[in-house]
């Protein structure tokens, strides 16, 4: 193997390579950009063979995409944040399709205001696409994830595309170290594509994503799609099986970390958890029983195993990198709906944080494990908190104050001339 | 380019290859064209189709079309093209498919999706250079949510949403002109009343490679409001006023394969559908009926003398 430093970006970059997509339909934004350019200049010096298109939108670029898989050859694109977004339809469109593609989305906070930096709402946006999803925390596991991607998304049981998410600034331009695993290991972990019965053909006409007439036919499919991607609950155990034994790396659908005899756990997903891991070293060197639950598979929604793993837990601090505006923290309410029903469940609080690239810094984990604890031990749950420093509302402040000494200068300044509305 | 072996009615195709009893409506003057391209196009094409009436046509179970069929979405139809175009190039290029396996990337678009929510995915697809058919049957209107005005409706047309006493009052943009901009190596206007014009334009659009344009202006008669066994003939008036012009580009150079002469007076045309009837009844509209004739004159003016 050959271990370099890369950037999130370039290890998808180089998923997308050692899967030996045959077709990249791209539309380049920020920060996604360099998987794309990367992926172009392998594909113009002859170390890739297929081809690049450049498209003149998201939507159009999701278009080509599940066009070109429902042709029949390997297909890698790649967005982020408002791109997501405006290709919207198709992401729904596609799951239908049953087109085997992925999908690398590097996550960006939504507008308005509009920003650069990093959260999850726009992953969380194609939640109910049918997409499977799929959330990175490491630059390695970007690669590997699209790997595994590939060979999920393919199998006959399951025939859905998939997201592989990293987080925007934390991963896509932070570089770690990441084993490149040689070829032959590829080839052995994920066999050349398969089309099965999707593909045009001359000698096999076929008639593709098309509209029904009413509920019954309607409901069949989608039920069939739903059920597909329940199936790659299974499915998704058995890639991660494969590929630790090929390549000796395991990304189970939940990460546990320090959990097993943990009282209080974090449940998190995304680059934010390597904080969150930090933070459980130093909290256990403290000698508090405190532990990591990282949801790396978020569609479909590893239920069973994360009752399991929480069986026996006092509390857990939810901590969402998103925000579902008028109801609260998107994981919260799914691991809440998971575990409703379940015997001696923990109790769960609620954290917003990490939103638009903001910090969650370490004295924030240790608050939030002891808001958990203390919560726990009275039964009493603690209202849903975002988390925001007394440093942070006086940043705002400050430049409240300046917009309004600007807007006081714009209007004494440059107050346009009354020419009594004949100007 | 080959010389066109149809010159003459009789040299059209005797077998039709699409098939009957679709959910179109009864006079679809956008269907009948679609009859007489497939059969010239056949069934070695993919139909990639944008939202609107004819995505009725493949309803689960059943299509028409012995070829294939993908629907993708109202805005990117040309995009959709582009996948399966370059996908089947790629597959050719590898070896995986035979030469034999090859199709032709059709787009099939009404003029709801192709002068407004397409236009940027075609323009696109057209620098690009896309080796595709584009087929626009223009019924002017969103006629499969009930002849809403589109950028394809004429001025003084009534429609669902311009229900007043002089009708639509935008005027119909000029897609033609559009696609000529984008120097795309063929453009052709069509229509089904005219079957051997339409013909040769079809073969000769199939003979070349690159982004091609077929627009069929589609008398619609439940948009337009006539009785369907009239379309035949309201697709004849359209060409014989001068107010639906054939003609065809290549290499940058247009022609008009019909020059009217003498042409009708628009009214002609105008006075056989409802949605002009405000222009004859309860008075005439000199005035706006005057607009119309002139914007043809001018028209045919700048083309010159008939040939």
């Amino acid at each position: 193997m050959n271990r370099v430093l890369l950037t999130g970006n370039g290890a998808a970059a180089w998923g997308a390579r050692l899967a030996a997509v045959d077709y990249v339909p791209a539309f380049p934004i920020t920060p996604q950009t360099e998987i794309i350019e990367t992926l172009a200049k392998w594909f113009e010096r002859g170390e890739m063979r297929g081809r690049l298109t450049l498209l003149e939108s998201e939507h159009s670029m999701l278009t080509a995409a599940g066009a070109a898989a429902a042709t029949g050859v390997r297909v890698f694109t790649a967005t982020s944040s408002q791109g997501l977004l405006y290709a919207m339809e198709m992401v729904y469109g596609l799951s239908g399709w049953r087109v085997p593609f992925v999908m690398a989305n590097v996550s960006r906070g939504l507008g308005t205001p509009t920003t650069l930096e990093s959260d999850h709402n726009d992953l969380l946006a194609t939640r109910d696409s049918g997409f499977l999803l799929i959330v990175c925390a490491t630059c390695q596991e970007v690669l590997d994830s699209v790997l595994m991607a590939y060979r999920l998304a393919e199998d006959a049981r399951v025939r859905l595309p998939v997201i592989v998410n990293l987080d925007g600034f934390t991963l896509s331009f932070t570089r770690e170290p990441v084993e490149i695993p040689e070829a032959q290991r590829v080839e052995r972990f994920l066999p050349a594509f398969d089309p099965q019965g999707i593909r045009f053909r001359a000698s096999k006409p076929i008639s593709q994503a098309v509209a029904v007439l009413g509920g019954t036919p309607y409901s069949y499919f989608r039920y069939e799609t739903h059920l597909a991607a329940l199936e790659a609950l299974t499915v998704y155990d058995e890639v991660a099986d494969a590929f630790a034994a090929e390549m000796g790396r395991v990304h189970p659908a939940v990460e546990a970390y320090r959990a097993d005899d943990a009282e209080v756990v974090f449940f998190m997903m995304g680059a934010f958890a390597t904080k969150a891991k930090a933070a459980v070293d130093r909290l256990r060197e403290a000698g508090e029983r405190v532990g990591l639950l990282r949801l790396r598979l978020l569609r479909p929604f590893p239920e069973a195993q994360l009752r399991r793993l929480l069986a026996g837990k006092r509390g857990v601090a939810v901590i969402d990198q998103n925000l579902s505006t008028g109801k609260g923290g998107v994981l919260h309410t799914e691991l809440a709906s998971a575990l409703y029903g379940m015997r001696n469940a923990p109790l769960l609080a609620s954290f917003i944080g990490g939103l638009g690239g903001r910090d969650i810094g370490a004295e924030e984990f240790y608050e939030m494990a002891a808001v958990v604890r203390k919560a726990a031990q009275s039964d009493d749950p603690p209202a849903p908190r975002l988390l925001y420093t007394r440093a942070e509302l006086r940043e705002v402040r400050k430049l409240q104050a300046l917009a309004a000494v600007e807007r006081a200068q714009h209007h004494e300044g440059h107050a346009p001339v009354d020419t009594g509305g004949k100007q | 380019m080959t010389d066109a072996v149809i010159r003459r009615m009789k040299d059209l195709p005797s077998t039709h290859l699409l098939g009957s009893g679709t959910p179109m409506c009864a006079g679809c003057g956008g269907l009948g064209a679609l009859h007489e391209i497939y059969d010239i196009l056949g069934a070695k094409t993919v139909f990639v189709n944008a939202a609107g009436c004819m995505t009725l046509l493949s309803v689960y179970p059943f299509t028409p079309f012995r070829g294939s069929w993908l629907y993708t979405a109202m805005a990117s139809a040309p995009a959709g093209a582009q996948g399966v175009r370059d996908a089947l190039d790629i597959l050719i290029e590898k070896q995986r498919i035979a030469a034999e396996e090859d199709l032709s990337a059709v787009v099939l678009t009404g003029d709801g999706a192709a002068y407004g929510m397409g236009l940027s995915a075609t323009s696109s697809a057209i620098e690009r250079k896309l080796d595709f058919l584009y087929v626009c049957y223009d019924n002017e209107g969103y006629g499969n949510t009930g002849q809403q005005s589109s950028g394809a409706t004429p001025r003084a047309a009534r429609t669902a949403t311009s229900t007043g006493s002089s009708g639509h009052s935008g005027d119909k943009k000029d897609l033609y002109a559009i696609w000529i901009a984008h120097r795309p190596v063929y453009a052709a206007t069509v229509i089904g009343a005219e079957p051997l014009d339409l013909a040769r334009k079809i073969e000769k659009a199939k003979s070349l490679k690159g982004p091609r344009m077929i627009l069929a202006l589609a008398p619609c008669p439940t948009g337009w409001d006539f009785d369907p066994q009239d379309a035949v003939e309201i697709g004849r008036l359209a060409v014989k006023t001068g107010i639906w012009p054939l003609k065809e580009t290549i290499d940058g150079r247009t022609v008009h394969t019909r020059s009217p002469h003498p042409r009708l007076p628009v009214e002609a045309y105008l006075k056989t559908q409802g949605r002009f009837r405000h222009l004859f009844e309860p008075a005439r509209d000199e005035a706006l009926l005057g607009e119309i004739q002139a914007r043809v004159d001018a028209y045919w003016e700048n083309v010159g003398a008939p040939t």
